[in-house]
């Protein structure tokens, strides 16, 4: 029964993932990568890991997905140029992968792992339930969570001084008064200023 | 259902990652398969935390999954300032860095 619940999943993770790399439409990958999520959160739960598995599907598969959508939405799918600056990238690229995964499952399948027990040991009922882990991030990574936060916290703080709307052809096309004097000020510390590509309003 | 199968899945799901950063052009497929990797790497710290019988690779996990959180707000944050400023969206042109 786990090693069917373990071959579907995986098969739906490899399936997803191969989904995300080979499909035109970038919104067909953002749902691809969430039918990968969902697999994924099914073994961890046959890996007796029942709070990341649902950290996974209601974060993950949920709030980062739908961030996803709305950047594919909003920039649109758009087709990738035929064109290749090294010749030969699309026959190399696979040959690497393919020599990355050789390399990985040697690596692995060669080291001392298989020596750790097959089934890994017996673990009682409450391992890696929310409890569980609630008590090992408030006790002992407590400063390990906090900086984490403090991680979240700058990141959304670094997307929304990357992604404010302050063009400088932006404000001259609303043409606000009050907008005027302190737009100059603004300009000036744009870290992404493109002086050449400025010139038309964006949509 | 024995750990290394785990372990190899987890590879073949980091190498069909890396696999897609090379091919694909798009920033955002490109964030994508940086998902894919991250999450290859999750089910490695998974697997091995089921396999030594400790939850603190669970943590770990965690710790990654708040990591891939940042690491989308701010690629997206890009993408939406790139797309802002009419450039391509497309890492081949972008390359006036390279010089």
């Amino acid at each position: 029964m786990e090693a069917v619940l373990f071959f579907i999943a995986a098969i739906g993770a490899l399936g997803g993932a191969i989904g995300v790399i080979a499909l035109r439409n970038p919104f067909y990958g953002v749902l691809a990568l969430i039918a990968h999520l969902f697999s994924l959160a099914v073994l961890f739960l046959l890996l007796t890991a029942a709070f990341v598995a649902a950290a996974q599907v209601v974060v993950y598969a949920g709030a980062v997905m739908v961030l996803y959508v709305f950047v594919v939405a909003y920039v649109g799918g758009g087709t990738e140029s035929a064109w290749e600056p090294i010749p030969g990238q699309r026959f190399l690229a696979p040959l690497l992968g393919i020599a990355l995964f050789v390399e990985l499952a040697v690596a692995v399948l060669s080291s001392s792992l298989l020596a750790l027990g097959h089934d890994g040991p017996h673990v009682n009922p409450g391992f890696g339930d929310p409890a569980a882990i609630g008590y090992l991030l408030l006790e002992k990574f407590l400063i390990p969570f906090e900086a984490s936060s403090m991680l979240l916290m700058l990141a959304a703080v670094g997307a929304i001084v990357l992604a404010a709307r302050r063009d400088p052809g932006e404000g001259a096309a609303r043409g606000s008064s009050e907008h005027s004097s302190e737009a100059p000020a603004e300009r000036s510390e744009d870290p992404l200023a493109a002086p050449a590509h400025a010139g038309g309003a964006p949509s | 259902m024995s750990i290394e199968w785990y372990v190899v899945l987890s590879a073949l799901l980091f190498a069909t990652g890396a696999m897609g950063i090379l091919i694909r052009r798009s920033p955002v497929v490109i964030l994508l398969c940086l998902e894919l990797m991250l999450n290859a790497g999750n089910l490695a710290l998974v697997a091995f935390s089921r396999m030594v019988g400790n939850q603190q690779g669970q943590v770990f996990a965690l710790v990654v999954m708040v990591i891939a959180a940042c690491e989308v707000v701010v690629g997206l944050g890009l993408i939406v300032a790139i797309f802002r400023r009419r450039l391509p969206l497309d890492i081949d042109e972008l390359r006036e860095l390279r010089g």
